[in-house]
């Protein structure tokens, strides 16, 4: 079997020839690709600073091969923003000082997006710190994360809400 | 992780054939096995994709009142399917107890089932393992086993089961639909784990190659619906996996317990059914007394197996906060941390 696939990354399509069948998407994005804002913390599904989008999904990418996601559409920390402009949760996050050192913040912020747009956790700062489990800080910055996410959710919903008006 | 051929078969037919090979694993979410080949734990020479096969990730519900689900569903895909969680809320809440949001939108139901334990001993290749080399010893026998087994082990052999899901469903009478090279078979997911014995590696009932291809549950397991709940103690509140947990189902008519559902996880190399407790319940009122006589009942047997036997007291009281639970009646909207034995009781007695 060739190893070659076609993923959809940030809105570009890319084809990716792969020596190596052990290759993760976590490594393709990283290594190969330059796309470095995904970070590699426990690489085995534990800490969540991995988190990317796959098909509009919250998943661990350093737990996923590469191959068996052909044709996936991917969404990083790096096609966020709308050019200068941050997304509502990078923004978020920054009034809220929801980080530190920021190693864990792309996965945090990626993973809140899946949270948003999942829209089980409503308003509920505990439904908010569960759904957010996955992501672990050593920097203890949780508090302005909960914070963060639930006033970016409020922005998004009422960003669509206008948008429809 | 060492090298493998990497094959991705387009039909389950395709798939079972090229799994017969010996050296061959499936490879589902890979959220367990990629994890266990990055720590040379497992050692697959081929793995065999099934994510490509479609008609695997189904709900359907039956004419008789049943369900079936296709084993490549993914676990956060059954829990939030509102008909499904409506009729078998246990099983949802034990769905979104276990693991991270992120892990719960990759791993298949399929996988959940054969996960392997979390024994440090297991994924320690420096370490003595009779279920991950036969023959080589146990090092979590005189080792650090706080968590491990107090039902069903074996001198060879003290790990658990780590399944959250499997509880409920051994619980509620749950069957495998299973399709090898001799065709397709049914087991009840009560017997798809065997207890160690002497031979902890072999874990499942499954023969090389086999694939489990959809779960069902009977009609049945919905009656409990309007009383059935899943409780697990965990190290941390969140994302942590089970000390002990429990799921039990309650029919009730006129004050009394008519029939019940029990078994308990993170006790055994098995979700254990506790069948003696079901019995005396039946006919019982729902009351502290019943479900004390049915905890003792259902740990009768329990032993430790090192460093734990607070897991058997620690059984008990998250079967009798189970039942205490299942009786007050399922709450409208999962709690915002499901499974949690820290949510007050009905009444307001802090414990139970």
């Amino acid at each position: 079997m060739s190893l070659s696939i076609t993923l959809t990354i940030n809105g570009t399509p890319r084809t990716v020839e792969l020596d190596d069948p052990r290759v993760t998407l976590l490594d393709l994005l990283r290594e190969r690709l330059d796309l470095t804002g995904t970070k590699k913390g426990c690489d085995r599904g534990q800490c969540g600073a991995c988190t990317i989008l796959l098909d509009g999904r919250r998943v661990n990418s350093c737990l996923a091969l590469a191959l068996s996601h052909d044709g996936a559409e991917i969404l990083t920390i790096e096609g966020l923003a709308d050019g200068e402009a941050c997304h509502p949760i990078q923004a978020a996050f920054i009034a809220h000082d929801a980080f530190q050192c920021g190693f864990c913040t792309p996965g945090q912020i990626m993973s809140a997006l899946g949270l948003i747009q999942e829209g089980s956790a409503g308003d509920d700062p505990e439904r908010v710190r569960e759904g957010m489990s996955g992501n672990l800080c050593r920097c203890g910055a949780y508090r302005g994360i909960t914070e963060a996410v639930l006033e970016a959710q409020q922005r998004m919903s009422r960003d669509a809400r206008e948008e429809v008006a | 992780m060492n090298r493998f051929d990497y094959i991705r078969p387009a039909t389950v037919t395709e798939a079972i054939a090229a799994a017969a090979i010996p050296g061959s694993a499936y490879l589902a979410a890979g959220t367990n096995l990629i994890d266990l080949m990055k720590g040379g734990v497992l050692r697959p020479e081929r793995l065999i994709d099934i994510n490509h096969i479609p008609g695997l990730d189904r709900i359907e519900h039956l004419p008789d009142g049943g369900v079936r689900i296709g084993a490549q569903l993914r676990n956060a895909d059954l829990a939030a399917d509102p008909d499904f969680a409506r009729r078998f809320p246990a099983i949802a809440e034990a769905l979104l107890s276990g693991a991270s949001a992120q892990l719960r939108n990759a791993a298949t139901l399929g996988g959940n089932l054969l996960q392997r334990t979390r024994c440090a001993y297991f994924y320690d290749t420096a370490s003595a393992c009779n279920r991950r080399q036969p023959g080589s010893g146990c090092d979590a026998r005189g080792g650090e086993n706080r968590l491990h087994a107090i039902l069903g082990w074996s001198d060879a052999c003290i790990a658990t089961h780590p399944s959250d899901l499997c509880v409920p469903l051994a619980a509620f009478g749950a069957t495998l639909e299973i399709e090898g090279r001799d065709g397709r078979r049914e087991v009840a997911l009560e017997d798809l784990h065997r207890l160690p014995g002497e031979a902890p590696e072999q874990e499942s009932v499954l023969a090389p190659g086999e694939l489990i291809i959809a779960l069902r549950l009977p009609a049945e397991a919905a009656t409990f619906a309007p009383h059935a709940r899943y409780i697990k103690l965990r190290e941390r509140t969140s994302y942590a996996f089970a000390v002990v947990s429990a799921a039990a189902g309650l029919r009730l008519e006129g004050g009394v317990i008519t029939e019940a559902r029990l078994a308990l996880g993170g006790v055994a190399a098995k979700p254990w059914r506790a069948e003696a407790a079901e019995r005396a319940l039946t006919g019982a009122p729902p009351d502290a007394a019943s479900f004390g006589r049915a905890a003792e009942a259902a740990l009768a047997e329990a032993r430790p197996s090192g460093d734990n036997a607070y897991k058997i007291e620690l059984a008990r009281r998250i079967l009798v906060r189970a039942l205490t639970l299942a009786a007050a009646g399922t709450p409208e909207r999962l709690p915002a941390l499901p499974a949690s034995p820290f949510a007050p009781l009905p009444g307001g007695r802090p414990h139970g």
